[in-house]
């Protein structure tokens, strides 16, 4: 199984991503620089976190504009799977493979904590693994996602919320939707439910010494959709 | 342009005395130029020059087998084992953060990374000691949110996560907060980078940002006592730029695997002119510069402007000759200017030139070893003896332990640090292991089974009242907060906050802290291996309590052997370890409830600190023990409560003692060195006696955990019985308490 992580200038997490991808689970992964064009033939395309470009004008906007993610684009286009997380998110909507945007927190400000997540759909590539609430850690200023009402309308219906922020019994509560996201969104899908876009960071949260463990069964997920659809 | 005319009065505007400006022109033996007198005004400021510490600092332990880089580079280094080793430093940026509080934090975070990354070593953590002002002071507020959102700004975007610190409260910083910003980096052992500029003939590159007129005589302005025109010096803060400097880290660290670097230094305080001339300094060469060739955000700028200014993220490294075809690519990538500004000469001389005219022609050694060095008069001043006297007739004791106790742990002091810490990315690079909240941060090592731990410390209750016993207390404290999770402690970076040096009582309280810093690393094995001093933190006289912060940093053999500060399970035994009588001496709670600042503090008695080091290390490592805490500020019951209030799950504890003590106040809220409580399983509780007897630490079971309460009882009787819940809602809300006042 092959992953590529887009490296932006700026970004963060890529090295996390890549732990991610090749320590954790061992699958074989490139690192493709935001100029190139050739993203080397992956089963799932990794979008990084971490301030690409100094989150200068938005969060996003520069790197959705890149000739990787022009790449990227065509290989959503054609049915590839693509995990952004938090800047990897912000990316996507700034790209238009996915709906909606990421607005400031509503505290204002950056928000380090752990969230409890729940999977809404079970039958996605990134969710079909997931069997509890799961402890993910959550690192920005930006993540609190929006969307006009008839976007929500489409994306609740047709099952693309894949992630909310719960309780950790699981319940939809605002006290625990720190961010203030509407309808404590924490994760959206495509329509084809092939590109993921998720605030919370699953790669932070693949380790007992890290606090948790939750994360991995986002890639588990990934790896069990990709096994059986071969 | 105008020739300006260089004369003493200019030379005293500049913050010369009238010797320095004579020693200016012998060394010269001529009038300097405008750009000289920039040249040595920064170089000679205290900031830079060391001038008042540097025959003090001299006395501090160094060496160790395990120190591959102590005091005098850009970051300290130390051996961790499996051929890695770790460079750390601490430095201060109180003056910029008092004037502009979000910029001045923000970039003193930038400097201490590239003091860092400058070494060859990625940065993997931050940690910060953050004092400010009396709630009820009207600035602490607008303070507080700006340098908490501009050491998080800047950690955050890089992407290195701020893991551990300190959050005080004192009047004494009504008029100078201190923002102390410390990183820690990881490199290969054989892989280190120095600040040398070696090699005649060998290009001078600049790399990073281009030059602008911002931080211009910062470092003059950070050698200044503050007056009522502080808001005028803003435009000395400089403006950071966390995006560039992540460019500038990727940049240099990819450039630093070829081979092609012979020397590199960040441009931090007086900018261009401290690095060239120190890069120059340490190799004992000569440097010469066109600085018509540096990179400039706008054209005015003039020569003596682009020598003094302080823009951030800007490198200066000496290459090998040739390479121009690989730097220039790699900092093409990273989008980074890079320009071939000089070259290395034999000279032993520092000259700049700009259009073809030379402007400054400066003897290197000149500058050093003629740099002013004053044995500044000290003496004791009369308020110590009387400060040591403390009448606790005066003082009544506890009525109401419930509401005491619940007063004290949701005051700003000891109540939870979350509001600070959740603006700070804590869990970026995936390392972190323990975080804000522990006793120190930790971070594993990846691909080893080791972890890496570093605390911050310092009580400048303590240093005021006794600063050679309260700076030894400070060294011993950061130890044991390393050793009760399992780590050994190796080394130490300082930052030194002091008022105004020219004033006898401030000079003593430096040289006795530096004496009892000396003790004290001397006796626990942790030489000194970077610091930084920071003077003339007074504003219209009024100086600051002597702040020597210690940050120490340890190693962790095994990551499972790792002893976390909270109870885990109800049913295990609370164990009271080490020292047995705490005093309320110099106490928090005396500080905090009566606005005394007395008393006679404890000393360490280092003997007994580390054995119970040692013990600690024992029972990590044969994992004896279920969790462990050091006793500090507030005292046994409030680390008591420390250890139940954990942010997921919330354990309660059962704690009984025989007899009711002569003094509540003091046996609960009194603070003594050298103690710590543990929790363990009761059948552990046979060999935890036998280490514990071997190692001659004394212990005390004083009760066990329980599900959800936390009672305290004397003999037979109940003195009270209160919910974990009500404990946790009054310590998580302290903090915000603090905004709603205004």
């Amino acid at each position: 199984m092959r992953a590529t992580v887009i490296e932006f200038l700026g970004s963060n997490c890529d090295h996390d991503m890549v732990h991610y991808a090749k320590d954790v689970f061992n699958l074989k992964t490139e690192v493709v620089w935001f100029t190139e064009r050739d993203l080397k033939n992956p089963d799932i395309v990794l979008l990084p976190g971490g301030f690409s470009y100094g989150d200068y004008l938005r969060p996003g906007a520069m790197a959705a504009r890149t000739p990787a993610m022009e790449s990227v684009k065509e290989f959503a286009k054609k049915g590839g799977l693509v995990l952004g997380v938090c800047n990897g998110f912000q990316i996507l909507c700034e790209s238009g493979l996915l709906p909606g945007a990421l607005l400031r927190n509503r505290t204002i400000s950056f928000i380090c904590d752990n969230v409890y997540l729940k999977a809404e759909n079970k039958d996605t590539p990134f969710t079909c693994k997931v069997d509890k609430i799961l402890k993910i850690p959550i690192a920005h200023g930006d993540g609190n996602y929006f969307c006009d009402e008839e976007t929500l309308k489409k994306i609740e219906s047709e099952g693309r919320v894949a992630f909310r922020y719960v309780s950790p019994e699981g319940e939809v509560d605002e006290k625990w939707n720190f961010n203030g996201a509407i309808n404590s969104i924490a994760g959206v899908l495509s329509e084809n439910r092939r590109v993921l876009g998720m605030m919370p960071h699953p790669e932070r949260a693949c380790e007992k010494v890290l606090n948790s463990e939750d994360g991995k069964l986002v890639m588990e997920s990934v790896i069990s959709f990709l096994e059986k659809n071969r | 342009m105008t020739e300006i005319e260089v004369n003493l009065q200019l030379a005293k505007n500049h913050g010369l005395s009238e010797e320095e400006w004579e020693t200016i022109k012998k060394l010269l033996g001529r009038i300097p130029t405008y750009e000289e007198l920039g040249i040595f005004s920064a170089m000679w400021s205290e900031h830079c020059s060391y001038k008042s510490s540097r025959v003090h600092l001299k006395k501090l332990p160094t060496k160790a087998p395990w120190v591959l880089q102590g005091p005098g580079e850009n970051a300290g280094i130390i051996d961790i084992g499996e051929g890695y080793a770790v460079a750390f430093k601490m430095e201060s940026h109180n003056h910029p953060s008092f004037i502009e509080p979000y910029q001045g934090a923000a970039t003193g975070v930038g400097g201490i990374l590239r003091d860092v990354f400058t070494m060859g070593a990625r940065p993997l953590a931050n940690l910060n000691g953050l004092f400010f002002g009396e709630l009820k002071n009207s600035r602490t507020p607008y303070l507080i949110k700006g340098v908490v959102a501009g050491v998080g700004d800047y950690g955050n975007c890089i992407g290195v996560p701020t893991i551990g610190g300190q959050v005080t409260f004192h009047s004494c910083y009504n008029g100078n907060i201190l923002v102390n910003a410390f990183t820690l980096g990881l490199m290969k052992s054989d892989k280190i980078f120095r600040g040398k500029a070696e090699g005649v003939g060998n290009p001078v590159w600049y790399v990073g940002s281009k030059t602008g007129r911002d931080g211009i005589h910062g470092a003059t302005m950070a050698s200044a006592e503050f007056s009522e025109e502080t808001e005028e010096k803003k435009p000395t803060v400089q403006v950071g730029d966390p995006f560039t400097e992540k460019l500038l880290l990727e940049a240099c660290l990819e450039i630093m695997e070829k081979d092609v670097i012979i020397g590199i230094q960040d441009m931090g305080a007086a900018g261009l002119t401290s690095s060239s001339l120190e890069m120059a300094e340490r190799a004992g060469s000569g440097i010469r510069i066109d600085l018509s060739k540096i990179p400039l955000r706008e054209k005015e700028i003039t020569p003596y402007e682009i020598l003094l200014s302080e823009s951030q993220e800007r490198m200066l490294f000496v290459a090998k000759k040739g390479k121009e075809k690989e730097i220039l690519e790699i900092f093409k990538k990273w989008n980074l200017d890079a320009v071939q500004i000089g070259e290395v000469t034999d000279t032993k001389r520092a000259e700049f030139y700009f259009e073809g005219k030379k402007v400054a022609d400066i003897p290197i050694d000149g500058i050093g070893e003629s740099a002013p060095l004053y044995k500044r008069p000290y003496k004791e001043p009369k308020r110590f003896k009387e400060n040591q006297q403390l009448n606790l007739s005066e003082v009544k004791d506890i009525e109401n332990v419930q509401t005491t106790f619940l007063d004290f742990i949701s005051s700003p002091h000891l109540c939870s640090r979350k509001w600070v810490f959740r603006q700070y990315d804590q869990s970026v690079r995936t390392n972190t292991v323990m975080s804000s909240g522990g006793d120190c941060g930790v971070i594993r090592i990846k691909g080893t089974k080791k972890a890496v731990a570093m605390s911050l410390d310092v009580n400048p209750r303590y240093c005021f009242l006794n600063p050679r016993e309260g700076t030894k207390l400070a060294v011993a404290e950061s130890a044991l907060n390393l050793a009760v999770c399992g780590a050994k402690p190796l080394a130490i970076t300082d930052c030194l906050n002091f008022g105004n040096p020219e004033k006898k009582d401030v000079m003593w309280e430096f040289v006795e802290s530096i004496e009892g810093m000396k003790e004290a690393c001397q006796k626990l094995d942790t030489p000194v291996v970077s610091g930084n001093v920071s003077f003339y933190n007074e504003t219209e006289g009024v100086g600051i309590y002597p702040t020597p912060s210690i940050a120490m940093v340890g190693v962790v053999e095994d990551i499972q052997n790792i002893v976390y500060p909270w109870f885990k399970e109800e049913g295990l035994e609370i164990v009271l370890l080490g020292e047995d009588e705490p005093s309320l001496d110099g106490s928090l709670y005396l500080s905090h409830f009566f606005g005394i600042d007395k008393g006679k503090i404890k000393s360490v008695d280092f003997e007994l600190h580390n054995n119970l080091i040692s013990l600690m290390l024992q029972l990590s490592k044969e994992k004896v023990i279920e969790s462990a805490h050091d006793i500090s500020d507030g005292g046994l019951l409030i680390a008591i409560a420390e250890c139940c209030l954990n942010e997921e799950s919330k354990i309660g504890a059962e704690i009984f003692f025989k007899d009711a003590p002569k003094r509540i106040d003091a046996f609960l809220f009194g603070e003594a060195p050298s103690r710590v409580v543990v929790s363990l399983k009761k059948e552990n509780l046979k060999i935890f006696s036998q280490i514990a007897n071997k190692k001659k630490i004394k212990y005390e079971v004083i009760g066990r955990t329980t599900k959800n309460s936390f009672k305290l009882g004397f003999g037979n009787k109940e003195v009270f019985n209160i919910s974990i819940n009500e404990i946790a809602e009054k310590w998580q809300k302290g903090f915000e308490g603090i905004f709603k006042q205004k």
